[in-house]
């Protein structure tokens, strides 16, 4: 199981904060991640294209879409950070 | 070096990162810097913050280390406020101690440039009663990217 969390203005669009998915075992990277779940969940889909410049966090570190994924990491979603 | 990292929902008290990061003599430098929420022409009524837990103290840590590879310092302080804030407050205190001057100078700009790229903290703000998700700005991600350009380049 992969946890994906969602941050700010991609988890309003996409109406949770989290969702838990079981991905088939040819998905290892995060772009394949990005890619299965546009496939199985249409609001999921609509929030992440309505969303430029994704910022990607694997296992509350940044990432890019080309890290690698293994069973229980927690995947985080969200647009560019605003703080300071 | 001595770091102090806190995510706080509460109103930052100005003079307390100079009186953590007081070593009486050991540094000849103290930077503060702070960041209020502006009003914007007086269109924003009240900001809000929210953050990811967890992810945002390690990823502060992290911007520390690397300030403490990059520049002889003392003491670093960072504290983030999140939730809703009044215009005018204080959002953000980057402070700094060090021998000599510009190395704090340098120091609290750094960290305070990959703040704002890196740590993931987002704004909403509160205009004519809606709230408005803020845009991330072109300007900081390059400002985070010269320090980091600037690196590299005293790499053979």
């Amino acid at each position: 199981m992969i946890e994906v969390k969602l941050f700010a203005a991609l988890r309003e669009r996409a109406g949770r904060d989290s969702v838990t998915v079981s991905p088939p075992p040819s998905v290892t990277s995060v772009f394949q991640l990005l890619d299965w779940l546009a496939g199985q969940d249409a609001q999921l889909a609509a929030a992440l294209a309505a969303t430029p410049r994704l910022m990607i966090a694997v296992n509350e570190m940044l990432a890019s879409e080309d890290a690698s994924l293994a069973e229980g990491d927690v995947v985080a979603l969200f647009p560019p950070v605003t703080g300071g | 070096m001595k770091t102090h990292i806190a995510v706080v929902a509460s109103p930052l008290t100005p003079a307390a990162p100079w009186q953590w990061l007081h070593d009486a003599g050991l540094s000849g430098a103290q930077v503060q810097f702070c960041g209020q929420v502006r009003d914007e022409q007086g269109r924003v009524e009240a900001l809000h913050l929210e953050h990811y837990p967890g992810m945002t103290e390690q990823v502060l840590r992290a911007i520390l280390e690397q300030a403490e590879l990059k520049w002889p310092l003392n003491g670093a302080w960072v504290v983030h406020r999140v939730g809703t804030m009044a215009v005018g407050e204080d959002i953000v205190q980057v402070a700094v101690s060090a021998t000599h001057r510009h190395d704090a100078f340098q120091a609290c700009a750094f960290i305070m440039d990959l703040l704002k790229t890196r740590a993931p903290f987002w704004k909403k703000e509160l205009i004519g009663g809606r709230w408005h998700w803020v845009d991330a700005r072109e300007s900081d991600v390059e400002a985070a990217a010269a320090w980091l350009q600037a690196a590299s380049a005293h790499e053979p």
